[in-house]
């Protein structure tokens, strides 16, 4: 963390030129289809970009560490399934119930990954990846193989998405509150703080005495009960649950973080950045449809997005470094 | 990366000679031998011996260039999605008129392009980890295999094309003899050359290696280049053995690959592993599926078992290394 005058202002431009890019694009879309900046489409953008904007918050904190973790679109499935299945046994489960159902299976998927992590000291891919593929097989387990589908999921289940409080949805809302939750926490608590540090530098956070494995399985556990929350609000939104619920889900939320200037090596990244990431991403999955692009051609334009993304934070990076240098030099 | 002395050679001692890893794996290929020989009446023929790899070499020939990947401290998690480009690339060119030998040929430029581009990314990016650029790789590389074919199927092969995956050269499997081909080519070259003791050198230190005039970033890209061209071996046989092939082919082998090299005693940190692991693991996690295959159990606890086989082999490495490096004085990481 440099606190030099020069790397801030290219941050804060990096947010600047992300927003400009946003503004541009929209444009585009706009001329292509004028129903792209209509109301109920800017509605349906924000409501089916929230579950995302949850996880990118739990993703930021696991990319700050220098970590990743794969598993979260297994974790999604299974919390959600979970929760589908209990709901569809005793319908007069009240929807705050089912959130923190959801949030707690997560959470327990989160701490395994983090003590893997933290404590048995394996990679964060592999321990991701294991822990993907144990999780997809218990979801198809406890499914049976089968569905849960919307008539068996009760009304007020399915309210959790389509209700709205103040006139916003509320998953809209769950995003915005963590936010607020999480920009507080990373910049203005200690512990928060000692997320950036551990991935940093994780010899000198070892070195002045941050509890820098605690950090680690905080990281990881946090993003495992979002992860739940998400699995929750999926099958709510989408109203069924199945054994392939959101595969391939965390290249999405990866792809949204890393676009908002977090970098992979850890250490580097705001709040602010990733909400203009997920709403960019958010923006292309919403529009591509609108302009006619094959659904075919959204996964690798969303690998092209991503690999553009970390190649330009690099190469931002790098000129940060070089006129640091620079002025150090003079 | 930590700086760590290259151990050389070990003095031979019958308690080091016993305590490998290697005697651990042949144990339990053992057992899951005679469980499965309980199992099934019939199952120790050589029948079976022969036939059954026949269901699993396929992903073998990822195994050698994964561990290469490994040992450096890397990882490639794109490996499926080579294979999926490669065999609908090869699939629809023959389709379009191309002839089979040609298509078979551009399969394997496609795969070694892939495996090339990965390379080039780490080496001229080096801020960015294996991770990130194979996982941006596999997405785009799968993308592109879904924009030629859509959701269909491509296939129509000639007739001889079946021979790769399901021919005998005598009583031998003919994926079996390239296997063996490839495995010697491998011990060779990761034990006996020059390239193999830079090899293991990167992988402990990668900076002093650098600095001693190794050119690492050549390494990291022909390492990256060789495991794109075997990606391409697998597409051929995998596509051979399916009949036709679809975008969705391959998904989930990194995984299955990356868990027969861990499980081989390939240590995750890089710089530490020998070849006879890997092959052992190979055997033993492929009659594994051929055993819970006679129990009848479904694909799912597959998932599970692999997932877990994965975790497990990484904490018994890392405690018997940590052991290891107490016992030697070194600093433990």
């Amino acid at each position: 963390m440099k606190n030099t005058r020069a790397s801030r202002l290219s941050e804060y431009s990096r947010e600047l030129g992300l927003l400009a890019f946003i503004v541009v694009l929209a444009l585009l879309f706009q001329m292509r289809n004028p129903k792209f900046l209509t109301l109920s489409n800017l509605k349906d953008l924000f409501t089916n970009t929230a579950i995302l904007g949850v996880l990118s918050v739990g993703m930021m904190m696991v990319l700050l560490t220098g970590g990743i973790d794969l598993s979260i679109g297994a974790t999604i499935a299974f919390s959600g399934m979970v929760t589908a299945l209990t709901v569809s046994a005793n319908p007069a489960i009240s929807p705050l119930l089912s959130l923190l159902q959801g949030m707690a299976v997560g959470l327990v998927i989160g701490v395994i990954i983090g003590v893997l992590i933290a404590y048995c000291k394996i990679l964060p891919i592999i321990a991701s990846l294991g822990m993907m593929n144990i999780v997809r097989g218990l979801t198809y387990l406890v499914s049976k193989g089968k569905w849960v589908s919307a008539y068996q999921m009760s009304d007020s289940f399915k309210a959790i998405s389509t209700g709205t409080t103040l006139g916003i949805n509320n998953l809209v809302v769950i995003a915005i509150v963590i936010y607020l939750i999480f920009s507080y926490f990373l910049n203005n608590t200690r512990t928060g703080r000692y997320v950036y540090a551990v991935g940093s530098s994780p010899e000198t956070a070892d070195i002045v005495g941050i509890p820098r494995r605690r950090i680690l399985l905080l990281v990881y556990a946090t993003m495992g009960a979002l992860a739940g929350l998400a699995g929750v609000l999926w099958v709510s939104r989408y109203a069924s649950a199945q054994g392939d619920t959101a595969q391939g889900y965390e290249m999405s939320v990866i792809a949204a973080v890393v676009l908002g200037g977090v970098s992979v090596s850890g250490g580097r990244g705001k709040v602010s950045g990733i909400i203009l990431g997920t709403i960019l991403f958010g923006m292309l999955n919403n529009a591509l449809p609108l302009i006619n692009v094959s659904p075919f051609w959204q996964q690798a334009i969303q690998g092209v997005v991503i690999l553009l993304a970390v190649i330009s934070n690099v190469l931002i990076k790098r000129n940060n470094d070089r006129m640091t240098l620079r002025k150090r030099a003079i | 990366m930590s700086e760590r002395t290259i151990q050389t050679e070990r003095p031979w001692s019958l308690k080091n000679f016993f305590f490998q890893w290697e005697w651990f794996l042949v144990g339990l290929f053992v057992i899951i031998n005679i469980i499965n020989s309980f199992l099934s009446p019939y199952y120790f023929t050589a029948d079976t011996f022969l036939s059954t790899p026949m269901n699993f070499l396929d992903k073998a020939f990822l195994v050698y260039p994964m561990m290469m990947i490994i040992v450096l401290g890397n990882i490639d998690v794109s490996v499926g999605s080579i294979i999926a480009l490669s065999s609908v690339i090869m699939a629809v060119s023959y389709n379009a008129g191309l002839a089979m030998p040609a298509a078979m040929v551009l399969c394997l430029l496609v795969s070694t392009l892939c495996g090339f581009i990965n390379g080039f990314l780490q080496a001229k990016f080096k801020e960015l980890s294996s991770t990130i650029v194979t996982i941006s790789t596999q997405i785009i590389y799968r993308g592109i295999a879904y924009i030629i074919l859509e959701d269909k199927a491509s296939g129509k092969f000639p007739s001889w094309f079946s021979f790769l995956g399901w021919g005998y050269v005598g009583e031998i499997p003919f994926i079996m003899i390239v296997f063996i081909i490839f495995t010697v080519l491998f011990a060779i070259l990761i034990h006996r050359t020059r390239f193999g003791r830079q090899l293991f050198a990167m992988g402990n230190n990668s900076t002093a290696c650098r600095y001693s005039g190794i050119k690492t970033e050549n390494m990291l890209i022909l390492v990256s280049t060789i495991m794109g061209f075997m990606a391409g071996i697998t597409a051929l046989f995998l596509t051979s053995r399916m009949g036709s092939t679809r975008p969705n082919v391959a998904s989930g082998y990194e995984l299955d690959v990356i868990a027969m090299v861990v499980l081989g005693g390939v240590s995750t940190s890089g710089g530490k592993g020998r070849i006879s692991g890997p092959l052992l693991a190979i055997f033993i996690i492929g009659f594994l599926n051929y055993g819970l295959g006679l129990f009848n159990i479904s694909a799912q606890v597959l998932l599970i078992i692999v997932g877990i086989l994965l975790i497990v082999s990484v904490m018994l490495q890392n405690l018997r290394l940590g052991k290891q490096g107490q016992k030697s004085g070194a600093k433990p990481r």
